[in-house]
Formats: C-alpha cells, structure tokens, sequence
C-alpha cells in the first residue's frame, strides 16, 4: 500500500468546503472552479492500480481506494464530466450549485472507489442528499414537492439496498466486501441488493422519479444529474451482477420503454431523460449478457453516453436557460438565433444514435453485437429497434422542434433566445470534442476498458447496416413529421402511482380515518372522560371536605392546643408562679370546701 | 456560417430532398453489393444475409411502428393536460 494516496471524492468534498471562503474577483473564482475537477481529475490519472484507503472501524475493515481497471474507467469520466459540468454552470448565480454539484461528485466517486458495502451505502446516500438540492435550487414552486418525490424513492431504495446488506451479512457470518455477489445462486438478499441499484439505474418499474426529477433541475444541475446517478448504479452493477439473467429482459425493457414515452414528451428536457431510460437500458442489458465484451460495451456505452447526454442536456439547457422554456410547443425555427447551440447539441445527437465517427457508435454497438454473439437474436433486435427511436428522437425530433419546424416562439421567447454565455459553450465544445475524438480514435476508449478489446465497430458491413437504419429512420421522421408534432400534454408514468396514491391517501386519512378518529374521540369524551371527570370531581371534593378535613382538623386541633401549652410555657419564671400559686389556691379552695 | 449552409439547403428544398433520396438508394445499393461480393460474414443472422436493404427495410419500420404504437398508447389515455397533477 502507497502511503501517499488522496482520494478524488475527498478533493470535491475540501474543495466544496473551502467554496465560501474563495472570493474577490470573478476571475480567481473561475480559477478555482476550474482548478478543483481538475485536482481531482488529475488524481484520477495518476492513481496506481490497487487498494489504498484501508480503515479499521469497530469490527470491520472499511476500503475506501478499490483501485482497478473497472474503477478506473468510471472514475475518469466521473471527473471528467465534473470538470465540463463545473465549467458549464459557473456562471450561474452564486456558489451553491456548485457547492452540491461536487458533493453529488464526490458521493459519485466514493461509492465507485470503495471496496465495501458500508462505503458504498454511505457514499450512496451522500449522492442522493446532495443531488437533490439541484432539484430544489429551481426554486419554482413545484420544485419543492419534485425534490422530496426524488428524494422518498431514493430513500425507499437506499432503505432495500440496507436490508440486502444486512441479510447478506448475517447470511455470509460478517461478510461486507462488495464484489460479484454470486448470480448463479441468487438468494433474498441478492435481490434487494439489485433492487437497490436499479432504482438508481432507473429500470421500470423504479425509474419514474429520474424524467420527474431531471425534467425539474436547475440548468447546471441536470447536466450534473444525467451523468452520475444512473452511471454509477451501472458501475455497481457491472462489479457486483455481471450475468444476472433477469437483467437483460429488464434492460430491453428499458431502452424501448424510454423510446415509447420520448415519443409523447413536449419538455425537450424530459424526453432527454426519458432517453437516459432508454440508454441505460443498453448498459444494464450488457450487465445481464455479462461476458468480456458485453462488459466492455457496458463501460464504454457508459463512457460516452456521459459525455454526449451531458452535451444534450447542456444544448436544452441553453435553450431553457437563454429563452426559459423548454417545451417543444414554445419553441421552434431558432436556428438563426442560436446556431452553436445547434450544432454542438446535434453533435450530441448524432453520437447518441451512433452515427459513425460520433461516440455511440464505437459503444453502443458493442452491446449489440455481444447480443448476436451470445445468440440472444431477440434482444438485440430490439436494441436495434430501439436505436431507431433513438435517433428518432434525439437526432431528429429534439434539433427539428427547437431550431426547425414550425415557429411557435412567443415574442418574449424569441427576443431573448441568443447563444448563451461563452463558458457554457466553451463546455459544450469540449463534450463535443469528446464526442468526435472517441468515435474517431477508438483506442483511446477502448485501452481504458476492463478487459481487452477484439471488437472493431469500423467493418464496412456494420456502416451500411448502422446508416440504413439511421437514415431510413429519418425517411420515416419526415414522412410522419406531423404525427410527431409536439402537443401540450404530459404523460402519466409510473409516478401516478404514488403522486395520485399518495393523494388518495391522504383522502383516506382526511376523510374516513379523521371522521372515524373524531367518532372515537367524542366516543371517549362522553363514555370515557366524562364519566372519569365526575368520578375525580367527587374524589376531589372527598379529598377536600373529607380527608383533608380529618387531617386537616386534627392539624388544626393540635395547632390550637399547642399555641394555648406555649404561652404557658414560655419560659418567665412570673408566669410559672402565678399559675402555681392559681393551682395551689384551686387545690386549696376544693379542699377546705369538700 | 452555419446559418448560411443551413439556408443554401432550405432555399433549395427539392434538391435537398432529391440528394437525400439518392442517398437511401445508394445504402440499398451498396448493401446490395455487400451482398454479392462476400462483405456481410460480419452478419448474424440469415435475414441479414439473403434480404437486401434489411437494415433500410428494419429502419423504416422500426420507425414507423415507434410513431404509430406509442401515439396510440398515449392516446390510450396516458397522454392528459398539463395541469393533471394539480389541486
């Protein structure tokens, strides 16, 4: 063990500490903002493969440094992104984004560096506690309720993945290391531990709470939130489930799921997020495949979809942050007015549905083609149809609605909307930058990846294949253009359940419990305490008038008495003799007079 | 600039649309040739094999049953006002 070994979470969390105290110009801010990722990024890089950090607490040994090559990977895009994220929200209004954004980091990093279950409940939760002050910092007023949604669900999912540790500590005799939990023997514990990663990882029926909440965030913070949360629970997963069976219907599931409901989406914001669903979905079906390559796919396809979901959520943020809406049916036509933002946010797209020579391409089709090779026909078909909507989506339907199509800008919207300040399109140009390199130079992705490569997205068959998909997709795009024109909805999801559910509750407990609690507590003034009261008021009036008067009384008597025996005894020799001589003369009357 | 080249293509539409055909046919095409000269062991599949333009065939499809299926599930009742949520 190196002696000298900082973790990265620990520079975010100093670094987050020490914010307030930074002040005086502009400039030297922006340095530090700029210089603490960077510290940490830089850490990263340096990092020696092994196991540092190691910490005796009561009966356990806690491993906060796992250093190896999956960590790796996960912990150098973590602080890669946070570098991009902390560049594209500094201009925004005072330091508590920020503040929370490099907490939320740092619970990231802890718990993709931590070799212990404890550690990474910790970390877990720091990530949840942080990232939900993004939500709130909107500050509309929907916000609020949002960021508590948010919050209960992670807490209900922090609470499973809890029980699973517990069980599996008691189960193995003290066994907290977190590492492949053994999928072929799959136990109650197994399951709450998965249950407790794919909510983060948002796989229905648990993911409701990500388009609720990242739809919601401040501009800054869903560039931050898109990135962390979900990956980090892929991370989890690929250390600890690799060939899980049930995750790989779960991630088909997934990546179609997020694709029925980009359809219907209005808020270019939510469909991106319903897009993480749909991405994700590729990552944890690369979980369940397991093999080499699928985990590979799964790192990579997490690698860049870091990247380029981290540009789109900045290419709407822009939007939302220029003009102040992000609704497809408040926008449109903008392209004169903020063509970089454009550009850089097509970049975007087009690496989300792996064009070639744009990041997805390279990744994406790892996981597909691990599917071919495992023979799992079904599933990677309908990866592949999924990609379509995709592109579909991302590609084509947010770029047509926002900068094309119909002009549906008010004149507010239009007026204002401008590319936005040079630092947030200075972030995106590095994601962008990103986007392209990664596709382009495949090596530089692939040496960091777990285990070694065999796998070349550049054959020309796998071109013709990704372009026909891609651009006759596009052909039905245009086709039935006006089927997708955006309409003022929202769509119910999963959440009804627990927004109208907690709403019916709350009926249930205004009006028959309160009414039954109000019956009863009437029930028990008149049979109960009314009774009871005349009982203690004659208890009282005894205790007065009876026993206290006895006591009272005999208090009283004696009182009498004694006050009368001490001014006869009080001590003058004048007085004693006067009533001798009174006692003497009453002895001597009653003599002579018997 | 970039509004510029976007505007050469808007101004042009009909030969915007007519390269962007060319372009479907020479992925068939090419797919096509593929085919024929031995460039497709990457395939896994037979359909991939022996059905010309199937990615184009998949592609057009798979969009159009994305479109189609998920409009109809939102219009299932899914799909409500904005204001659904509130009080």
């Amino acid at each position: 063990m190196i002696d000298f070994w900082i973790h990265p979470a620990a520079i975010l969390i100093i670094g987050a500490l020490l914010l307030p105290l930074v002040r005086g110009s502009r400039i030297v801010r922006n340095c530090y903002f700029i210089l603490v990722p960077l510290l940490a990024f830089i850490d990263v890089l340096m990092m020696d493969k092994g196991t540092f950090g190691v910490m005796q607490f009561m009966d356990w040994s806690l491993t906060f440094g796992r250093v190896d090559r999956l960590s790796h990977v996960f912990g150098f895009i973590m602080t890669l992104m946070c570098m991009i994220g902390t560049l594209y929200g500094m201009n925004t209004k005072g330091i508590k984004e920020i503040f929370v954004a490099w907490l939320y980091v740092a619970g990231s990093l802890g718990a993709i560096y931590c070799g212990d279950y404890l550690v990474l409940f910790l970390f877990w939760e720091l990530m949840a506690f942080a990232s939900v002050f993004l939500v709130w910092f909107r500050g509309r007023k929907q916000s609020l309720s949002i960021g508590y949604r948010y919050l209960l669900v992670h807490t209900f999912g922090g609470l499973v993945l809890l029980a699973g540790i517990i069980l599996r500590y008691q189960a193995t005799g003290g066994d907290i290391s977190f590492g492949p939990i053994g999928v072929d023997s799959p136990s109650l514990y197994t399951y709450l531990i998965m249950i407790g990663f794919i909510l983060n990882a948002a796989v229905p029926p648990f993911h409701a709470w990500l388009p609720d909440a990242y739809g919601e965030a401040t501009v800054a913070g869903s560039v931050f939130m898109c990135a962390f949360t979900t990956k980090t629970a892929i991370y989890a997963l690929a250390r600890g489930f690799a060939g899980m069976d049930i995750l790989i219907p779960l991630g088909v599931i997934m990546a179609l799921y997020g694709v029925v409901y980009a359809v219907l989406e209005n808020d270019a914001r939510r469909l991106l997020a319903y897009h993480i669903i749909s991405q994700v979905g590729y990552m944890v079906t690369g979980v369940g495949i397991g093999t080499e390559m699928a985990i590979n796919g799964t790192c990579a396809h997490a690698f860049a979809h870091i990247l380029y979901k981290g540009l789109l959520f900045m290419g709407c943020g822009s939007v939302l942050f220029m003009t102040g809406t992000s609704k497809f049916s408040n926008l449109g036509g903008l392209y004169t007015k903020m063509p970089k933002t454009f550009v850089l946010t097509l970049i975007g797209g087009l690496s989300i549905s792996a064009f070639p020579l744009f990041s997805g391409f390279v990744s994406k089709s790892m996981i597909v083609a691990a599917g071919f090779e495992e023979h799992l026909m079904w599933a990677a078909f309908l990866l592949t149809l999924a990609s379509a909507g995709t592109f579909l989506h991302t590609g084509l339907k947010v770029p047509y609605f926002i900068w094309f199509g119909k002009n549906n800008c008010s004149e507010e919207t239009w007026e204002k909307a401008a590319d936005p300040p040079v630092n947030m399109q200075i972030a995106m140009a590095v994601a962008a930058f990103f986007c392209i390199f990664i596709g382009c130079y495949t090596p530089f992705l692939y040496n960091l990846l777990p285990y070694p490569v065999h796998y070349h997205p550049y054959t020309a068959y796998h071109l013709s294949e990704s372009m026909q998909i891609l651009l006759f997709t596009a052909l039905g795009f245009f086709l039935f253009v006006k089927k997708l024109e955006p309409e003022v909805v929202i769509s119910l999801d999963m959440d009804w359940f627990y927004r109208k559910g907690s709403k019916k509750f709350m009926w249930i407990a205004r009006n028959p419990i309160q009414a039954f609690d109000t019956a009863w507590s009437e029930l028990y003034r008149v049979a109960g305490l009314l009774p009871l009261m005349k009982i203690s008021r004659f208890w009282s009036w005894f205790d007065w008038h009876g026993i206290d008067a006895v006591v009272d009384g005999s208090a009283r008597i004696f009182g009498f008495f004694s006050k009368k025996l001490s001014w006869v005894q009080n001590g003058q020799v004048a007085r004693y003799l006067f009533f001798m001589a009174g006692g003497a003369f009453v002895v001597l009357v009653w003599m002579v007079t018997r | 600039m970039i509004v510029q080249f976007i505007d050469f293509f808007r101004n042009r539409m009909k030969m915007t649309i007519r390269l962007s055909c060319g372009l479907l046919v020479l992925l068939v095409i090419i797919d096509i040739i593929l085919g024929l000269t031995g460039g497709k062991h990457h395939a896994h599949t037979w359909v991939e094999h022996y059905i010309p333009g199937w990615w184009s065939i998949f592609g057009f499809v798979s969009c159009t049953l994305i479109i189609f299926l998920s409009k109809w599930y939102g219009h299932l009742g899914i799909m409500t006002s904005e204001d659904y949520y509130d009080d």
